[in-house]
């Protein structure tokens, strides 16, 4: 009884704050914002008052406690769902912004321009898409790894929940114009305070599960994610220091400026991708890959040596996205050299995960989920490669300020984590809803295809258009001068920036073959198909051949 | 073969037990901030003292809440490399003295357009004014969605005086003065009628006009034509003094 008293108070007493904050409020994006934090109380007070149980209440017996010998998957269940929806948004809204950089009359002022748009995108696909997969995948595989039931389930559920609210925040921010300008934080200060409060609630509950742990060792999937959560929580408390203007408003001021906050934004930058896209997608490597190929992981030495060596040198590579600016040269080479040292444990991770298919390779004829995640790890690979090279100083003076890095880091995000994520779905969404499996397996095969050809499209017109352009601009003719107007560079995009939008769209129809595969699955249909792989016999013709005539 | 078994027996420790594992895994990676970012605090020669370096003033930090509230950053770059090619193309490679006091800073990392860095002064108000309104009236190839509705909106900054404030608290050097006269300096300087040496005293080399072309309306257009025309304009890099305090700069 006191819990419940306890509970609908704290949702009470945020509700009539974040009213307060709406009367207050300096601006209407604030004004907003608060309202958004009031009907999420307000929703969540409903839910713990209702789905209270009173008759046990009333007998004043102790509630009982739930069955230990379970899994507790419903958090789990949500987060696929939620992963599948964002990264429809994510993938959309990418769509978007490539056609609006192909078509520019497809920008609608204020709310729908580029500039608006272009961080929901990012961030819908790298924290919504991305931290949702994250979120769940991180709650099965702690479970089973553990043989252990997830510690503090009302907290779990709170993590959810208050995930999806700092995205609604978030992505409703960024087309209102509140940001903090800068790229992967964008979100304002109350924004990032409340995201502080649902991270450590994820590392308590992930914490509290490996502590209740039944298995005398932790599995490798868990302490990339456990290094995930930790590295992100810090990133984000650094980057995030600011002053706000007013408590009532959305503007806020950034403690780091000029230089300072130039290195301080990439290092964390550069490590939202090292421990969100990386470490924690790892994680999800090192648990489903093992499983789909019922093989054992290829080397627990290796994955020792590339899981301490990957986080210890992850952090210093920030640097080299501020190359020849005025960043002093000392951080620039560090940044550099550590980027080029970042290599070998990347593909040490790739090894470990393509070399766990040892003795299950034909799997790959007949098993579309796998070759989503050999695929996976074949493009983690080839952006691993792809970055080092990228990071030497000579290759940035050209690679920097074009398309290329933003081929470079779509075949990480469409290549590695889509891919990863997508076979992890397909191998959890079965499970999760006791399903004999997939709707359709040639369903995750078209899937596969469009995805794999959508990102052909993609990685190799931003190629050319930042090869293109970073020549172009550097071109000077016989004469002495240059050769190229900055509008001529712009003009001669057009058929690239085409070809990519024409890769998006490819990706996003792979997308939706998954909805519906998902959403099949879920409704308890199989789809009556051939199988993916059946020799070929034909009765009549398995007899000796006739003497000639 | 021993000296790796003995490694696989001493990781056991740490596979065991949480904290510990936690607490290696954190050791880990906080060791290359500390060594990357903190000597950037104190060692001498990361800002080059140059002259001329002032804080915005109030109408030009309103137009750069719009250029961020914009996402402006997401395709223009402020941050100009030394090559011959870029200084040619843009003018002098910028200082780290030139952002000191930008927070956020405002680099950026993608030149889908052209780089802003030293934008000021390369324009008139009015190219300015019309190419934000419609780009491909000014340039034809341009993929720059409109801004239009900026000279429509008219500015409102909901606490001027608490914002220069917030920026004095993390370090950037607002007087008292400027403190006190910001709201009025606000309305100052988009003043056709204004008194420019009045607004220079606080802040030198300030322009006061009409930025937008709506001489009695203070818009949006307003604050971020003053903050694109202020761009590079601060220091005067080809003077022979900064041109002597850079030669002699090292470790850049």
């Amino acid at each position: 009884m006191d819990k419940l008293i306890g509970q609908a108070g704290i949702w009470l007493l945020a509700m009539l704050v974040a009213i307060a904050g709406v009367a207050a409020a300096q601006d209407s994006g604030f004004a907003i914002h608060m309202g958004v934090f009031a009907t999420a109380a307000a929703i969540a007070l409903i839910f713990a008052l209702r789905k209270a149980d009173y008759k046990q209440l009333a007998s004043g017996k102790p509630a009982p406690a739930p069955d230990q010998s379970l899994y507790d998957d419903e958090p789990i269940r949500w987060g696929i769902i939620a992963t599948v929806f964002w990264g429809m948004a994510g993938f959309l809204a990418g769509l978007v912004i490539a056609l609006q950089l192909t078509f520019p009359d497809l920008n609608f002022a204020p709310y729908l321009n580029f500039g608006r748009l272009r961080p929901l995108h990012t961030s819908a696909v790298i924290f919504a898409f991305g931290g949702n997969a994250l979120i769940a995948t991180s709650f099965y595989v702690v479970q089973r790894t553990c043989r252990a039931r997830l510690a503090l389930p009302g907290l779990a559920r709170f993590v959810f929940w208050g995930y999806q609210v700092f995205i609604v925040l978030a992505a409703t921010g960024y087309l209102l114009g509140i940001t903090q300008g800068k790229e992967y934080a964008e979100p304002e200060w109350y924004t990032d305070w409340w995201l502080t409060i649902v991270w450590v609630c994820y590392l308590l509950v992930f914490g509290g599960t490996l502590l209740k742990r039944k298995e005398p060792h932790i599995y490798v999937a868990n302490w990339f994610y456990l290094s995930f959560i930790l590295t992100v929580a810090m990133l984000h408390l650094v980057n995030n220091i600011d002053i706000p203007v007013s408590f009532t408003g959305s503007h806020s001021v950034p403690f780091f400026g000029g230089v300072q906050g130039a290195l301080v934004q990439w290092w964390y930058g550069h490590n939202a991708v090292g421990f969100f896209l990386t470490a924690g997608f790892l994680a999800m490597m090192y648990y489903f890959v093992p499983k789909q190929a019922q093989r054992p992981v290829y080397s627990y030495r290796l994955s020792i040596i590339h899981f301490w060596a990957l986080i210890f040198l992850y952090i210093w590579a920030g640097p080299h996205h501020l190359h020849y600016t005025a960043l002093p040269d000392w951080a620039q080479t560090l940044g550099m050299v550590f980027s080029v040292m970042l290599w070998m444990p990347s593909w040490g991770g790739m090894i470990n995960g393509l070399m766990t298919l040892n003795g299950a390779w034909d799997k790959l004829r007949t098993d579309p989920i796998l070759k989503l995640m050999v695929t996976s790890i074949a493009f983690y690979g080839m952006s691993t490669f792809e970055g080092p090279m990228m990071s030497i100083k000579f290759v940035n003076s050209l690679s920097h300020y074009t398309d290329w890095t933003i081929g470079h880091v779509h075949s990480g995000a469409l290549g590695w984590n889509g891919m990863v994520t997508f076979g992890a779905i397909y191998y959890l969404v079965p499970r999760l809803w006791g399903r004999p499996q997939m709707y359709s397996l040639r369903m995750i095969n078209w899937h596969f295809w469009t995805a794999t050809i959508g990102i052909v499209f993609y990685a190799a017109s931003m190629w050319v258009a930042g090869l293109m352009q970073g020549f172009m601009w550097r071109e000077y003719g016989a004469d002495g001068y240059l050769v190229n107007s900055f509008a001529d560079t712009v003009a001669r995009m057009h058929p690239m920036y085409l070809a990519r939008a024409f890769g998006g769209v490819l990706y996003l129809t792979g997308a939706c073959f998954m909805v519906w595969n998902v959403w099949m699955t879920i409704a308890g249909k199989q789809r009556d198909e051939e199988p993916m792989f059946s020799p070929e016999f034909n009765p009549a013709a398995d007899h000796p051949l006739p003497a000639a005539a | 073969m021993t000296s790796t078994s003995s490694m696989l027996t001493r990781h056991q420790r740490i596979e065991r037990n949480v904290t510990l594992l936690g607490v290696l895994a954190f050791l880990a990676v906080i060791v290359g901030g500390i060594v990357e970012i903190t000597p950037l605090f104190w060692i001498d020669n990361t800002i080059e003292k140059v002259k001329g370096v002032r804080p915005y003033t109030p109408l030009e930090l309103a137009g750069r809440d719009i250029y961020v509230r914009e996402g402006c950053y997401l395709c223009h770059s402020q941050m100009i490399r030394p090559f011959r090619d870029e200084v040619e193309r843009y003018g002098h490679y910028s200082l780290a003295a030139e952002s000191m006091y930008d927070h956020p800073f405002q680099w950026g990392s993608k030149r889908t357009g052209p780089d802003l860095a030293r934008v000021g002064g390369r324009y008139s108000d009015e190219w300015h004014v019309q190419h934000l309104s419609n780009p491909r009236a000014l340039v034809p190839e341009s993929v720059m969605p409109r801004y239009a509705f900026l000279a429509e909106n008219d500015l409102k900054v909901p606490d001027i005086k608490a914002e220069l404030k917030a920026m004095a608290m993390v370090g950037v050097p607002y007087t008292k003065e400027q403190l006190d006269k910001a709201a009025d300096d606000l309305k100052l300087q988009a003043d056709p009628n204004g008194s420019a040496s009045d607004l220079q005293k606080r802040y030198p080399k300030a322009q006061v006009r009409d930025f937008d072309g709506k001489p009695g309306r203070l818009t949006e257009m307003d604050a971020l034509v003053a903050y694109l025309q202020v761009l590079g304009t601060m220091v005067d890099v080809d003077s022979a003094a900064a041109q002597e305090a850079l030669a002699q700069e090292k470790g850049r």
